[in-house]
């Protein structure tokens, strides 16, 4: 098809196009996929391969301080006269063996089993004497940090073998052998993004990925009810930790909890999403609309909600929706209905709270970010469409709506991700509430996985399936993300403006 | 035609008018219904009426004065620390990663990228127990430190929105700088820097605000610390089934009295914040 045919589409058959399209190269964007998969790990494992090679061509065309550098890190820099960069590569070698031989090598060790004694007490001379048992939370933990640590520990050595091996060859050459002074001045030049990157990296590396690879291994095991550290052990259990998520067995078992939440996650995100962007869009054309006067007022007025901080206006909301003397039933009552029970009454009821007041919540955030963008749409287009008879319905959806949904794709995509990990509103106004006894324990009906997740880690103390949640909820808004990604051009485009 | 052209427009405007007054009046409602009751005179956590009867400042009073159990003064000052540590250095890693992504060419640009994004997309207190036990190691839990340093840590992964907007300041001017004989490190703090005013004020807005309305790792990292609680989680400790009925009126108080400059800073500085989430989420 070409673009002049597909643009006198209309949005329906638009998408019905694009979804054909996706499919038909879906088996050519897969068999891409692993051909780049491939390239990746042709690639890394290359590189390795390379690295070795020139690891041993060094060290074979190297002197003998260069050799001894191999050992002792270091020497080489220093014979040279780069004492201080020598010593620094000295130190860092000490550090790390003491390291490894005063905490990590115990972890370590254990890692393989995640500990094998309970504990307990030990007769000596007749006499009972507490025994510290393996911890294997901290095994894990620790084993996770000492392996991060060695993977540092490793760039650095081959950094240094490099290192030697480079002033070595400036030597021979007769070429000036840098100060450390002027090794430093590089760091705001040549290197500055060293330098930009190390304290972030630092930061993001022990507070990020670190709790980040523990938390997934913990996916992999048995860190559950009865087995929790320090007073018995957990072990590796493979795949197992899945197949019971998934597993619909006996009464409230977890597959049957898993797909009731994710089936919500999906309805909250898709209405959480749409109707708040579309009844946004339609409030902020309202204000906009020529001819209304006190716009700055109209709009001080909705936006004022979203400056008052999430929690306390959702906190206010939620004492307002409870029984008895929530103001909203207040109201009821004096109007003469039955009160509602908004949060522990039906579980549909409780769901279409949530999604109405997230509708309180988010509708402003809307008109917040489109105005800009509504205002830019040119006007010409509403006055021919007008002209040509379009009544204001007509506009929006011909108009506005192809418009807005085309330059704001992005951020609709990134809404929609936050919104399946939205977990202030249910938190904060119901907490998951109405529980139910067909649901696992402690698990609702306005529940979202993430809030789930975080009721399995806090109450139930269901660590590993908390961690096969969180990467099931990451697998999915990591491939969305993904498909955003390939759809926006700002990815391919990003030099565009400079 | 004329004359009913503009009978119709006019119709249609006072049909949006009252649409407007209608949907506005919802919107605001939960809000005035905060503050209105926050000085109500007459006390007792529920009452059959929406307007209160009698008006009395005696609820800031008490949450400022009668502070035994619990300390509402206290919160606010810890919360104002910690925003302005984690602001400071959340600001700071942000706009160091942001930079170096978007103007310096090196060989681990790439994969250190798409390494960031992938991050991102964990659910973020997924890594929460770990971190607990991290900081338990490290013998900072219950401190305000462990609450600056988990609201700032993570900060560097944000990068994207103010790289987009760095991707859009012209590279000329960096080349013109270094021909000129001005370091990467010039052309970052007295070129760059200058000319990011919006991204830097929204930076610093969002990782101000952040500590104000999180409670999920206060509450992990502080557990029954009262001391050390920040505002959001000391509302909700006050809305707690022990408590509600005697602090009812208390918490209102201590949500205006949050709420407000939270408000007005937003207030101030909302078209940075509107340009800030545009420059990196919306695309032509």
């Amino acid at each position: 098809m070409k673009y002049i045919d597909y643009v006198q589409l209309n949005p329906f058959q638009r998408a019905g196009f694009k979804i054909k399209t996706f499919f038909k190269n879906l088996p050519g964007a897969l068999k891409k996929f692993f051909i780049m998969l491939g390239n990746f790990f042709k690639k890394l494992a290359l590189g390795i391969v390379h690295s070795f090679a020139s690891y041993g061509r060094r060290f074979a065309k190297g002197d003998a301080t260069t050799k001894l550098s191999y050992l002792i890190m270091g020497a080489g820099n220093a014979a040279k006269g780069q004492y201080i960069k020598g010593l620094i590569f000295f130190l860092l070698e000490v550090g790390y063996g003491a390291f490894l031989a005063f905490f990590g090598f115990e972890y370590i060790s254990k890692f393989g089993t995640l500990g094998t004694s309970n504990g307990g007490y030990e007769y000596i001379n007749g006499r009972p004497v507490k025994v510290e048992g393996d911890n294997s939370m901290l095994i894990l933990l620790y084993g996770v940090m000492t392996i991060i640590l060695t993977v540092i520990f490793l760039v650095v050595y081959v950094t240094n073998t490099k290192s030697a091996y480079k002033v070595q060859t400036l030597k021979e050459n007769g070429e000036h052998i840098p100060t450390f002074v002027e090794e430093m001045k590089q760091f705001t030049d040549e290197k500055f993004h060293v330098t930009m990157l190390s304290i972030p990296v630092l930061l993001i590396g022990t507070f990020s990925i670190l709790p980040l690879v523990f938390m997934i291994l913990i996916a992999f095991t048995t860190f559950r009810p009865p087995n929790l550290p320090p007073n018995s052990l957990f072990t590796w259990n493979g795949l197992h930790t899945f197949s019971e998520v998934f597993s619909t067995k006996g009464g409230a078992s977890m597959g049957h909890t898993f797909l009731v939440l994710t089936e919500w996650t999906i309805i909250w995100a898709i209405c959480a999403t749409f109707l708040n962007y579309i009844m946004g869009m339609v409030v902020a054309l309202m204000i906009n609309k020529k001819g209304i006067k006190l716009k700055a007022l109209w709009r001080t007025l909705f936006v004022i909600t979203v400056a008052v901080p999430q929690f306390v206006t959702l906190l206010v909301m939620n004492q307002m929706l409870q029984l008895d003397t929530g103001a909203i039933n207040v109201l009821l009552q004096n109007l003469g209905f039955e009160q509602i029970d908004f949060i522990n009454g039906e579980a549909w009821v409780a769901r279409v709270t949530v999604i109405v007041i997230n509708l309180w919540v988010g509708i402003p955030y809307t008109i917040l970010i489109t105005s800009g963008i509504l205002m830019n749409i040119p006007a010409d287009l509403y006055e021919s469409a007008t002209i040509d008879g379009a009544g204001p319905w007509k506009s929006f959806t011909k108009i506005t709506l192809p418009y807005m949904i085309f330059v704001t794709t992005p951020y609709l995509i990134t809404t929609f991700i936050s919104n399946i990990n939205n977990f202030n509103v249910i938190y904060l106004l119901t907490n998951g509430s109405p529980t139910n006894e067909n649901l696992y324990t402690g698990a609702g009906y306005t529940d979202l996985l993430v809030t789930w997740l975080f009721k399995l880690t806090m109450s139930n103390q269901d660590y590993n399936y908390a961690a096969a949640i969180g990467i099931l909820v990451f697998i999915v808004c990591a491939s969305l993300s993904l498909i955003t990604f390939n759809l926006t051009k700002s990815a391919k485009d990003e030099e565009a403006f400079s | 035609m004329i004359k009913s052209y503009k009978l119709r427009r006019r119709l249609s405007n006072a049909l949006i008018y009252f649409i407007l007054a209608v949907l506005g009046i919802i919107w605001i409602t939960p809000l005035i219904w905060m503050v209105l009751h926050s000085f109500r005179g007459e006390g007792g956590s529920a009452v059959h009426y929406l307007m209160p009867k009698t008006f009395t400042f005696q609820h800031y009073i008490e949450l400022f004065t009668d502070t035994s159990l619990l300390n509402f003064p206290r919160w606010f000052l810890n919360t104002l620390i910690v925003a302005i540590f984690a602001c400071i250095i959340s600001t700071l890693s942000v706009l160091m990663v942001s930079y170096t992504f978007s103007r310096l060419r090196f060989k681990a640009r790439k994969p250190l990228i798409n390494v960031g994004m992938i991050l991102g997309m964990f659910p973020g207190f997924m890594t929460m127990i770990a971190i607990y036990y991290l900081l338990k190691a490290l013998d900072l839990t219950q401190t305000l430190p462990a609450l600056v340093i988990c609201y700032s840590a993570g900060a560097g992964l944000g990068f994207q929105i103010s790289k987009g907007f760095f991707d859009t300041i012209p590279r000329a001017l960096d080349e013109a700088a270094t021909i000129d004989g001005a370091t990467k490190n010039q052309i970052f703090w007295k070129i760059i820097l200058p000319m990011s005013k919006p991204i830097l004020v929204y930076t610093i807005l969002t990782s101000f605000i952040g500590p104000w309305t999180d409670f999920i790792l206060v509450k992990i990292i502080m557990g029954d610390s009262r001391n050390n609680y920040t505002v959001s989680i000391g509302l909700q400790l006050m809305t707690s089934q022990n408590y509600v009925s005697k602090y009812f009126q208390r918490f209102l108080a201590g949500s205006t009295l949050v709420a407000i400059p939270i408000s007005i800073l937003f207030l101030k500085m909302q078209n940075y914040y509107v340009e800030g989430v545009t420059a990196g989420g919306v695309k032509g």
